[in-house]
């Protein structure tokens, strides 16, 4: 099985030399962490900065420089500010390559839940329902299973929708699965974990 | 034309009124007109509706005008980070319209620019879908939104000119441009106003047509979650 920091591994692995791409709060923010010597990317951050650096040295935070999280963080060399209609006409025009997310359910047709329990406290959405609507990839990195050990990964998502047949890519604790015609096709498994384990813990189709 | 004002509440004199609509910038704490928003809590303005990313936390931004009970509605991606916010919307108080995030902006950005409706894949398929036209293009089903005209914009920019021509600052920029086109008016709250021709007319931010007020103040500039890497251990982050 794959702890936090190897699954945000393992997602640097989809990223490609050049591409601008979108990671999520959470296990895809320790992406960046892990990006393969070699694979130069942008980070944009939704609120209207492409080229996100790391976090500031104590003393130089700036209330003026913050992440999608509302983190303080810092500019690179090659950064570029805009306002939060053309971060999103980036978005919504395909032009982000990939974006990394969590989820709380993904379905075997690509349906993504993310954002509310109903019943619960709800914050809304932010920028993901744009994200997965708009970006050229989504990648889904989370938990195969909830902490009573029951699956995420499942033939219909219960909660409601970020979005409708978005996700391409789901990574998880226990491995990697593509959405495909007709279910979810295992491409690799992480250490340690059987086929055998990978079913036992899925409630969608593996075709 | 005299456009620079004293104070916010002289910027806003003769602007406000119950019941009306105001678009306004920001993303969390970052980039919000604080000083307009304290001036509108001051002039005691009733039954308002926010179009706004977020709503502020409990003590600054949105958020001291809805202590006071001055706000209607808010329309807005996310309002986490504020307990009085939750407490009159759980209690029926306030009502809550949520907008994806990109969706709000669009709909400021095209009510400014007079579209008054755009096709979005935004959101198809999902709750924010219901009760709206679906149209397909190209073989995908895409959502009508519509634009947002404000009675009145408020925003906060970093430099103005005499003439209202913005610059911003950093990720401050966010949703100040696209909620300030949407405003019939629009009032800037800015931290420095600077003599007429000393911005680079090739980098102004926001040109001077869609600012009707201006007033230049001192900013608290709150920030919401403070995060800073150690300067020993390399790539190594903390919370503080």
């Amino acid at each position: 099985m794959w702890d936090r920091n190897q699954m945000a591994a393992r997602a640097a692995l989809e990223l490609q030399d050049g591409w601008y791409v979108n990671l999520g709060i959470g296990i895809p923010t320790l992406v960046s962490n892990y990006i393969p010597e070699g694979v130069e990317v942008t980070l944009q951050s939704e609120n209207g900065m492409l080229g996100m650096g790391p976090f500031p040295i104590e003393g130089e935070e700036d209330a003026d420089l913050i992440n999608a999280g509302k983190q303080t963080i810092t500019e690179l060399p090659q950064t570029a500010y805009f306002d939060s209609a053309q971060s999103f006409g980036m978005i919504r025009g395909g032009k982000i390559a990939m974006a990394i997310l969590g989820a709380m359910e993904v379905a075997e047709n690509g349906d993504l839940a993310n954002w509310m329990i109903p019943g619960k406290l709800v914050k809304g959405m932010g920028g993901a329902m744009d994200l997965v609507a708009g970006v050229g990839r989504v990648v889904v990195v989370m938990d195969h299973t909830n902490k009573h050990g029951v699956s995420k990964v499942l033939k219909e998502c219960t909660l409601p929708l970020t979005g409708q047949k978005v996700v391409d890519r789901i990574i998880t604790n226990l491995g990697v699965l593509d959405v495909v015609e007709g279910g979810l096709k295992i491409v690799e498994l992480a250490d340690g974990v059987t086929e055998e384990d990978m079913r036992a813990s899925t409630e969608a189709t593996l075709v | 034309m005299k456009k620079v004002y004293g104070s916010a509440a002289e910027a806003l004199d003769g602007l406000l009124h119950d019941g009306m609509f105001i678009a306004s910038g920001g993303f969390g704490l970052c980039g919000i007109p604080e000083l307009l928003l304290e001036a509108i809590k001051q002039a005691g303005t009733k039954d308002l509706t926010f179009a706004s990313n977020n709503a502020g936390v409990d003590d600054f931004g949105i958020g001291i005008l809805l202590q006071t009970k001055q706000v209607k509605k808010m329309i807005s991606s996310y309002v986490g980070e504020n307990a009085e916010f939750m407490r009159q919307y759980l209690s029926g108080e306030l009502e809550l319209e949520f907008n994806p995030q990109g969706t709000l902006a669009e709909r400021l950005r095209a009510g400014g620019c007079g579209i008054p409706g755009f096709y979005t894949k935004t959101g198809v398929g999902t709750v924010i879908a219901d009760g709206k036209e679906h149209k397909d293009f190209n073989g995908e089903t895409y959502i009508m939104e519509t634009g947002i005209v404000a009675d009145l914009a408020i925003v906060k920019a970093w430099k103005a000119d005499a003439t209202g021509n913005l610059v911003f600052r950093k990720t401050a920029r966010n949703f100040n441009p696209p909620a300030a086109m949407a405003g019939k008016v629009c009032v800037v709250e800015v931290e420095e106003i600077v003599p007429t021709g000393s911005l680079d007319p090739d980098s102004i931010h926001l040109p001077g047509i869609y600012v009707h007020r201006i007033i230049q103040g001192d900013h608290e500039k709150r920030i919401e979650q403070r995060t800073v890497r150690a300067k020993s251990a390399s790539g190594e982050t903390r919370s503080a």
